[in-house]
């Protein structure tokens, strides 16, 4: 199988925090790729600096040392053209769904009715419309996460990252906007990176699952997931589904006993 | 309630009545039953005794007629030269059965659980408003009835004669000391507070050194400043204004900075990797997300200004304002004019609190304080 281009390649980056106890190094030369249009999850023990990776992506934090190439060219950061979603839905209380739909677009400088008119065609797409003007501690979990997802994507960013997003719902609603987040991911042709502990959801999502080592974080091994299921529903279902879950739980296992 | 209690609470207030017409009323005073008023002590008791048998949400209603039944006869009792300052234990039976009814009703309507939403409203009006006429009915009957000398405590239909006779001045008074002291001092206090909060908050060397100078300032005793500023800017209300503005600044700036840093780290990461600068992160997280802080901070401020002012107005003033008024009238052992003031300036405060409470309700509905 031929392999699409590279979009965004990450080298030799390192970064260590200071703490109480001196130095400790969270990212120790650490080097991926993610090609176009790419879904990749990365899975690794707890603690191994998963989101101090998506901040360096973001721009949130400075890596000690090393390089990122977008589209091939350098890059510092990312900082204002990924659609950064968190495990919280980190929606505004005190904005209506609509209003925390245009954050990201009024920070732009977006002329507020083009963005207005776009933003309630997403939320028309994501079965949200008649809720423009609810505020959101009147909407359940799933909803609430669903507009956490609309407010990233109409960003239209390069590279979605998703920091266990699903982490806080309940197992029906995390299968459901799985398959949400899938079907949003092709129609709009997005690259994204998941970070997740659940191995499950990142073998029924992803094309690709990046494995981490413990702290210092360093990719231990790169599965290639082909699933041709067309929902996170049947990917499940496949027969080869089981295959890839014990393999990485393998990797994962084999992990835990070193670090302990 | 208790539908037993209700009913012994009623039953004793009833009994009161009873022992009022056969203890004497004053020393030299006739019987209750010789006064034209006695049919209105016998109503009550009748209405009392009704309200015990019934003893349900009904009952109140009932209670209060009897209440405002007995409450008259002990006030057009009061009336009679005999009774007014020489009250004997028949006079304090109809009073102790009017404060015991009251009491019971107003437990009785606290307790009850209408389901309609507009009687909810009413009985949650009708409670205070109850309350309220109660302590001052008593106040009223005590200082009439033992004879307290107005010098010491006037009564509050004195003090509320003296208003009504008096409405040009208090609105003098008000205007110099509320509209122009109060209001502009606490517009200039809270202003500044919240500016410099964000400044601080924005550079980080100006929080550190400025907050423990505002707690050094904010500890100096007003009637420390109060002259001093009156040297500085002058007898009439912009010395005030300054006074007030120096006791709100402080509450403003310590309390708006710790909402300019209540909004969590995730957020402030969510904004930054919208590549938003300061301006907007500022306008669209730090700021709503202080409100309740800020609000907060403008509560203090109403009760605090309004004394600030007031206090302030002892050290020197033009011939006006509440604060010199009070000092001026009790050197001059008109109390009834110095309640007329207290309850002015009490009546300015609740009304200013109110207003801020009412658009802190509009503008942080979504905090989860308010959520029912």
């Amino acid at each position: 199988m031929q392999s699409p281009p590279v979009q965004l390649s990450v080298r030799n980056i390192r970064k260590s925090f200071s703490g109480k106890a001196g130095e400790i190094a969270v990212l120790d030369d650490l080097s991926f790729g993610i090609n176009e249009c790419d879904f990749v999850s990365i899975i690794g023990p707890s603690g191994c600096g998963k989101t101090t990776i998506f901040n360096i992506i973001a721009g949130l934090l400075e890596p000690d040392s090393g390089t990122m190439q977008y589209r091939g060219t350098e890059i510092e950061s990312l900082r204002g053209r990924v659609g950064y979603m968190m495990q919280k839905d980190l929606l505004f209380p005190w904005r209506t769904v609509l209003g925390n739909v245009l954050l990201g677009l009024e920070t732009r400088g977006i002329d507020r009715a083009e963005a207005e008119g776009k933003a309630r065609e997403y939320l028309k797409g994501f079965g949200l419309s008649g809720f423009e003007n609810a505020y959101p501690n009147t909407l359940s979990g799933g909803m609430r996460q669903r507009v956490a997802l609309i407010r990233t994507l109409i960003m239209d960013p390069d590279i979605l990252l998703l920091d266990e997003p699903f982490s806080a719902l309940d197992y029906q609603t995390r299968l459901y906007l799985e398959g949400v987040l899938k079907d949003a991911v092709e129609t709009y042709n997005k690259t994204v990176i998941l970070v997740t502990h659940d191995i499950d959801e990142a073998v029924a999502l992803s094309k690709r699952v990046i494995v981490l080592s413990g702290r210092p974080a360093r990719v231990k091994i790169v599965h290639d997931i082909d699933l041709s299921a067309t929902s996170p529903i049947t990917a499940r279902s496949d027969t080869r589904f089981s295959g890839y879950f014990h393999a990485l739980c393998a990797e994962l296992d084999i992990q835990t006993e070193k670090t302990a | 309630m208790d539908p037993r209690k209700f009913r012994l609470g009623l039953l004793a207030a009833a009994t009161a009545i009873l022992l009022a017409f056969l203890l004497p009323l004053a020393v030299e005073a006739s019987p209750l039953l010789f006064h034209p008023i006695w049919e209105a002590a016998a109503g009550a008791g009748v209405l009392f005794v009704l309200a015990a048998w019934m003893a349900d949400d009904r009952a109140s209603t009932v209670g209060i007629g009897g209440v405002i039944l007995a409450a008259a006869t002990s006030l057009v009792l009061l009336g009679d030269r005999q009774i007014a300052g020489s009250a004997r234990s028949g006079f304090w039976m109809i009073a102790i059965a009017a404060w015991l009814a009251a009491a019971m009703c107003v437990i009785n309507l606290a307790a009850m659980q209408p389901i309609r939403a507009d009687r909810q409203r009413m009985v949650n009006l009708l409670v205070p408003l109850l309350f309220g006429a109660t302590v001052f009915y008593l106040w009223e009957v005590a200082v009439r009835g033992f004879g307290v000398p107005p010098v010491l405590l006037p009564s509050p239909s004195a003090a509320a004669a003296r208003f009504a006779a008096s409405l040009p001045i208090l609105e003098a008074d008000f205007v110099q000391t509320f509209i122009r002291g109060v209001l502009v001092g606490y517009a200039i206090g809270c202003g500044a507070g919240l500016l410099v909060a964000i400044l601080a908050h924005r550079f980080e060397f100006l929080g550190r050194g400025l907050l423990p100078l505002g707690n050094f300032f904010s500890a100096l005793p007003l009637v420390g400043i109060a002259p001093i500023m009156v040297m500085w800017f002058g007898f009439d209300w912009p010395s005030k204004a300054a006074v007030v503005a120096l006791v709100t600044f402080f509450p403003m700036l310590v309390n708006a900075l710790a909402g300019l840093s209540a909004s969590g780290h995730i957020e402030r990461d969510l904004m930054r990797s919208y590549a938003a600068n300061h301006s907007q992160s500022l306008s669209k997280l730090y700021l709503p997300a202080a409100l309740p802080f800020i609000f907060n901070a403008l509560k203090i401020n109403a009760t605090l200004a309004l004394i600030g002012a007031i206090v302030a107005e002892f050290f020197g003033t033009p011939t006006q304002g509440i604060g010199f008024r009070i000092s001026t009238e009790a050197g001059r052992m008109a109390i009834d004019m110095v309640w007329a003031e207290i309850a002015l300036a009490a009546l300015a405060g609740m009304a200013f609190y109110g207003l801020v409470a009412l658009a802190e309700r509009a503008t942080t509905f979504w905090h989860p304080s308010y959520r029912t």
